[in-house]
């Protein structure tokens, strides 16, 4: 198993292992968004209390689940890369950032147009909103320091830092948030009673949930591509490469 | 410490700005007293936040300038417990001033002055909480260009726990309510700072001298 484990970190090795999975996954996730939002959009029925408004939670609820979902990964291999000094494990990280921000934007986006016209209002204070909010200020936390530092190995290791402190301040920075709120007892917006959701509902979610975890699969194996070959543009294999 | 006792400027920077900041309320608010106690605790911990941030720019950076750092490195003493000290005594010039102005802003800002004694408790724990924070925001961004900004940008999400709980335990206490859970969430916030802290930016400051 470790000889396995040793050759999937090979920089050469992965990057043709990625390059034939990564269109695997990307053609399941395309047809299970497909299908997904057919069955959310169309087959399931209205919410009798928000009518259609209430579809955009096949897009809301999996790219919340994402958003937490890639900060725990790249904080993982962001760790895995710091202790065991495994390159690919960093490479893994610095691609899993700008994904993770774009799914926790595209939440607040969605969430924001979900309010409006539930709540009647874009924003609320409510703890669930605001610890999304901060886990955007992280990200980007995350990859201002990669980015204003020019040696490779040192922005490495600093943002692995910050992403493993990140990772133990998140369930702080939540309950906080939650125990804040509640002892305020400002927030006029009373989150809707979810009726347990029924069956036509949930099998579409569900099938979102896959295949946006299938599509960070696609978009991050693309990415570790090149950001490995960013990174060993001197290596002799990378020569071959391009020469063949 | 004593070295940095013959800067007096830069322990002065981060008091005055605090003074400054919370002077800046009442003039675009209003000068209602009633109004500004609603305020107080808010002004108070934006305020002392922000100097915190202030002062942990200049926690590392002379030192790590002038090789003070490097020293430490090879001194063959345990990093993470020099920076726990460091951190302390920066906390001392820092921190500790801020905490001693703070009863005459409080009352400023119209708090009454039974809750003075909470409010500067939870400012004490508080403020070493920041200052361990900036520890490592000062240790990560050690000879980064535009550093103080992205210092700021890294620690400010990290320090909004401090700044819900201390913000709510002088709510309270203007309130005249007991504020003790408050207190014992900071003081937890706090044992966990020391803790973990140092470590960290031990482990920053050998990545930024490799």
């Amino acid at each position: 198993m470790w000889t396995w484990f040793n050759k999937l970190a090979s920089p050469p090795h992965f990057y043709r292992l990625a390059g034939t999975l990564a269109p695997w996954f990307g053609w399941i996730a395309g047809a299970l968004i497909i299908a997904g939002l057919y069955g959310g959009l169309v087959l399931a029925p209205a919410d009798y209390q928000q009518g259609d408004a209430f579809r955009i939670i096949y897009v809301h609820a999996p790219s919340a689940w994402m958003s937490l979902f890639i900060y725990v990964v790249m904080a993982l291999s962001a760790a895995i890369g710091f202790i065991w000094r495994m390159k690919l494990a960093h490479a893994v990280a610095a691609a899993s950032a700008p994904i993770g921000a774009s799914f926790t934007l595209a939440t607040l986006v969605t969430g924001a147009l979900w309010g409006q016209p539930m709540w009647g209002t874009w924003w609320a204070w409510d703890p669930r909103l605001t610890s999304e909010l901060i886990l955007l200020f992280l990200y980007i936390g995350y990859m201002a320091l990669r980015a204003s530092m020019d040696d490779l190995q040192r922005a490495d290791r600093a943002s692995a830092v910050l992403a493993i402190v990140g990772l133990v301040n998140v369930p702080i920075i939540h309950y906080s948030v939650v125990w804040w709120n509640s002892l305020h007892q400002v927030s006029s917006v009373t989150r809707l009673g979810k009726p347990t959701i029924s069956t036509s509902m949930l099998v579409p979610l569900l099938v979102m949930f896959l295949a946006f975890t299938l599509y960070y699969v696609a978009v991050l194996l693309v990415r570790v591509r090149a950001e490995v070959l960013r990174r060993e543009r001197n290596a002799g294999w990378v020569r071959e490469l391009v020469h063949a | 410490m004593r070295l940095a006792f013959r800067r007096w400027g830069q322990a002065a920077d981060p008091l005055l700005f605090f003074v400054m900041v919370t002077t800046l309320f009442p003039l675009a608010l209003s000068p209602e007293m009633s109004r500004l106690r609603d305020v107080a605790p808010g002004v108070l911990w934006v305020a002392a936040l922000l100097s915190s941030l202030l002062a942990a720019d200049t926690l590392l950076k002379a030192d790590a300038q002038d090789g003070t750092l490097e020293q430490y490195v090879l001194s063959g003493q345990p990093l993470t417990l020099l920076l726990l000290v460091k951190t302390a005594a920066h906390w001392f010039l820092t921190g500790l001033p801020l905490v001693l102005v703070s009863p005459l802003v409080a009352i400023a800002l119209g708090a009454p002055g039974s809750s003075l004694g909470t409010i500067m408790i939870a400012l004490t724990l508080g403020t070493w909480t920041l200052s361990l924070l900036g520890a490592i925001g000062a240790a990560l961004t050690i000879g980064v260009r535009r550093g103080s900004l992205l210092l700021s940008l890294l620690v400010l999400p990290l320090a909004m726990p401090v700044l819900i709980f201390g913000a709510r335990s002088a709510e309270l206490a203007i309130a005249g309510i007991d504020a003790t859970a408050s207190i014992y969430l900071l003081v937890s916030l706090l044992v966990m700072a020391i803790t973990l802290a140092p470590l960290t930016a031990a482990a920053a400051v050998r990545i930024a001298l490799d």
